[in-house]
């Protein structure tokens, strides 16, 4: 009987402790997916722009990071490389040379132009670095160590630690600096905020560029286990669009959470339904709410101009 | 002024007959031959390492005086790694007049590509290992590596007997190439007594193995087999070390792969298993290193499948003495081939009247990022 009873025991352990590990495993993939996340809602929030290539932007600064590596730097050098190539290139030119002649045409247009800019960016990096996956390395090293009975590897912790500062220095520098208040006014109203002396075109190019950043860690993070690949982003895009929905479009903190919410309850369903039914998380996720609180779980109902 | 025109249009006409007659006779002494492969999409390592394999081998037969003194033209065409792309590029190949069609490697896609070359009459050799491929009655299909059904005995064997696991996790991948392994592994298992302590399917293209792994450790079985394509392979073997499994980790083939140890890195250290083909047992260095020196890349065992294939045709063809399909696959069927005779075949190979392939294999296991052969096993059938 007590033999029985211990057995019980060790059984609950295990299951809290395969419980915790989900729980860990899903919120470190969750804060990535969190980042891209945020770059759709910054950009839709100042620019009225929705980036259907976001997946892409985060494939391509992955593939920077490769060729930085191909020369020799470290992974910390070439990470450094991509991000100013990723500003120049993903927030710069895709600002000036896409998004603002298409603002004219409305939302439409813009949303047609990034899904050609996404088949196109494809296309180009298959043509130029073959179809064929490469390998990554991890910053935070392949490594893992026990705490509590649970596996944690760096790679975890790191992506945790990382994605964390960067979504709370955003959202603190949103919040507590002028540029970030500026930055705020512009996505509210743009019209008051020219009125009242703010550079509207620069706030919008710091929006394009905080994006440009985002995508460029989420690459950084995400790519030892989605490996680069020219259609690594079609996975990566989709998942922080399903989570911006569920979060609120308009809430740049909605991102965070749809973010962990996707990454948690994909990896519980995948343990405890089927992993089959791991990919469709996100999707019926998303209906719910749609169907529930259209505008997201923290998002705010907008007014629409006539 | 008549007679002048009529003299020049009689000069221009024949111009363009001989012409045409050059163009035709030089038309005729190639064989033109067509690589339907996994050029994207998530067959793109697979089919990538055939392509070059069989390209490295046509290129050195047209620089030795090709095919009975007729140069191999080769085409190539994308499947995009979908069943019904492969299908529709292998008509279009056939329109083409290919003497032999090589590819695809997915047995979804060669499963459904097939019945247009049996239709044909051309030789079709894949790299498919699905047990079904050889199983529809088509006399033009040949494999270039194992039937699943061939190599998974000596997995099981290794398992009970070398490991002697009483329990095993399988793990597999939810498409063709997947589920026939893993019925045929589960069969041989349960013939030599070993419980199948959890069978854990895993979606193509699975990106997150977190759940997959976790589902593998709760079943606390004593090794693990696994049988999923190159990349999900690479991310299973990340996340089982990264959650800290400990059992053996067995493969047949793909799971030791070299673009499979180049992706997971480190993580692949240990796994072990049975291989068809590795670039690292003796008789395929050379090839190996013409490869390497090529691509600037290992080839794993697809490369040596497609280098094997365009070979294989060669020497069909000069057994057959004709370029006619039906021919060259009498050639092939229930014959065996020795590589004294025929070197580019690398290894002794012998072909029953289905098209599937006996040859010798190897054991190996992966030590500091390379594969090391530990055994070598002889063909299933003596002859």
């Amino acid at each position: 009987m007590a033999s029985v009873r211990l057995t019980e025991q060790v059984n609950k352990k295990d299951k809290m402790t395969d419980f915790l590990q989900l729980l860990l495993s899903g919120v470190a993939t969750g804060a990535i997916y969190a980042m891209a996340a945020l770059g759709f809602t910054l950009l839709w929030q100042a620019a009225g722009t929705i980036n259907f290539a976001q997946g892409e932007f985060v494939m391509l600064p992955a593939f920077a990071m490769l060729i930085g590596m191909s020369f020799g730097l470290p992974l910390w050098a070439s990470f450094i490389v991509a991000v100013a190539l990723s500003i120049l290139v993903l927030g710069a030119a895709f600002k000036n040379w896409i998004v603002d002649p298409m603002r004219g045409s409305g939302v439409v247009a813009v949303v047609v132009a990034t899904l050609g800019l996404s088949i196109g960016l494809k296309s180009f990096t298959k043509a130029a670095y073959s179809a064929e996956p490469h390998p990554f390395p991890s910053i935070f090293g392949d490594e893992v160590f026990k705490l509590f009975g649970l596996t944690i590897s760096y790679s975890d912790v790191g992506a945790l630690v990382f994605a964390g500062v960067m979504v709370l220095g955003l959202q603190t520098f949103l919040n507590k600096t002028i540029t970030g208040r500026a930055m705020q006014a512009v996505a509210q109203n743009t019209f008051s905020a020219e009125a009242l002396g703010i550079n509207v075109k620069r706030m919008i190019f710091y929006t394009f560029a905080i994006n440009a950043i985002l995508v460029a860690v989420t690459a950084l993070l995400i790519t030892p286990t989605y490996l680069a690949k020219f259609d690594m982003g079609d996975n990566i895009g989709l998942k922080a669009f399903f989570a911006a929905i569920i979060g609120g479009f308009n809430n740049s903190r909605g991102a965070l959470l749809g973010g962990v919410l996707v990454g948690v309850l994909e990896n519980l369903a995948g343990a405890y339904l089927s992993p089959a039914y791991k990919d469709g998380v996100a999707l019926v996720l998303f209906m719910a709410v749609i169907l529930v609180k259209p505008d997201g779980l923290l998002g705010t109902p907008q007014e629409r101009k006539v | 002024m008549t007679r002048k025109l009529n003299t020049a249009n009689t000069l221009a006409q024949a111009i363009c007959l001989t012409l045409g007659l050059v163009a035709a006779s030089s038309f005729a002494q190639t064989i033109k031959v067509a690589q339907v492969l996994e050029l994207s999409g998530g067959g793109t390592a697979a089919g990538s390492q055939y392509r070059n394999g069989a390209k490295l081998a046509f290129n050195e037969i047209n620089a030795s005086g090709g095919i009975m003194s007729r140069k191999v033209e080769v085409m190539e065409m994308d499947t995009q790694s979908q069943p019904a792309i492969a299908k529709a590029m292998t008509v279009k190949a056939i329109d083409e007049k290919v003497t032999a069609i090589f590819g695809p490697v997915f047995s979804g896609s060669i499963l459904v590509s097939q019945t247009e070359s049996q239709k044909a009459s051309i030789p079709n050799f894949t790299g498919g290992e699905a047990s079904n491929v050889t199983a529809q009655g088509n006399p033009f299909i040949f494999r270039s590596s194992f039937n699943q059904s061939m190599g998974m005995p000596k997995v099981a064997n290794y398992m009970a007997t070398d490991l002697k696991a009483k329990s095993v996790v399988v793990l597999f991948v939810n498409n063709d190439f997947g589920k026939g392994g893993r019925d045929a592994i589960i069969k041989e298992l349960t013939a030599r007594g070993v419980k199948v302590a959890a069978d854990i399917s895993t979606d193509p293209g699975q990106i997150d193995m977190s759940s997959t792994v976790l589902r593998a450790k709760q079943a606390n079985a004593d090794a693990l087999f696994a049988y999923l394509n190159e990349e999900e392979s690479a991310r299973l073997l990340k996340e089982l070390r990264k959650q800290g499994y400990d059992k053996p980790l067995v493969g047949e083939t793909t799971l030791m792969g070299s673009k499979v140890i180049e992706l997971a890195g480190t993580a692949a250290n240990g796994v072990r298993g049975h291989v068809g083909l590795t670039a690292d047992a003796p008789m395929f260095k050379e090839f190996a290193a013409k490869y390497e020196k090529e691509y600037k890349a290992k080839s794993d065992h697809n490369g040596i499948k497609g280098y094997f294939s365009a070979y294989m045709l060669k020497a069909a063809i000069e057994k057959a003495k004709s370029t006619d399909g039906k021919a060259i696959a009498a050639a092939i069927k229930s014959s065996c081939f020795k590589a004294k005779d025929y070197p580019g075949i690398l290894l002794d190979v012998c072909f029953d009247d289905k098209g599937d392939i006996d040859r010798e294999s190897f054991l190996v296991e992966v030590k500091d990022g390379k594969q090391v052969v530990t055994a070598t096993l002889p063909m299933l059938v003596k002859r």
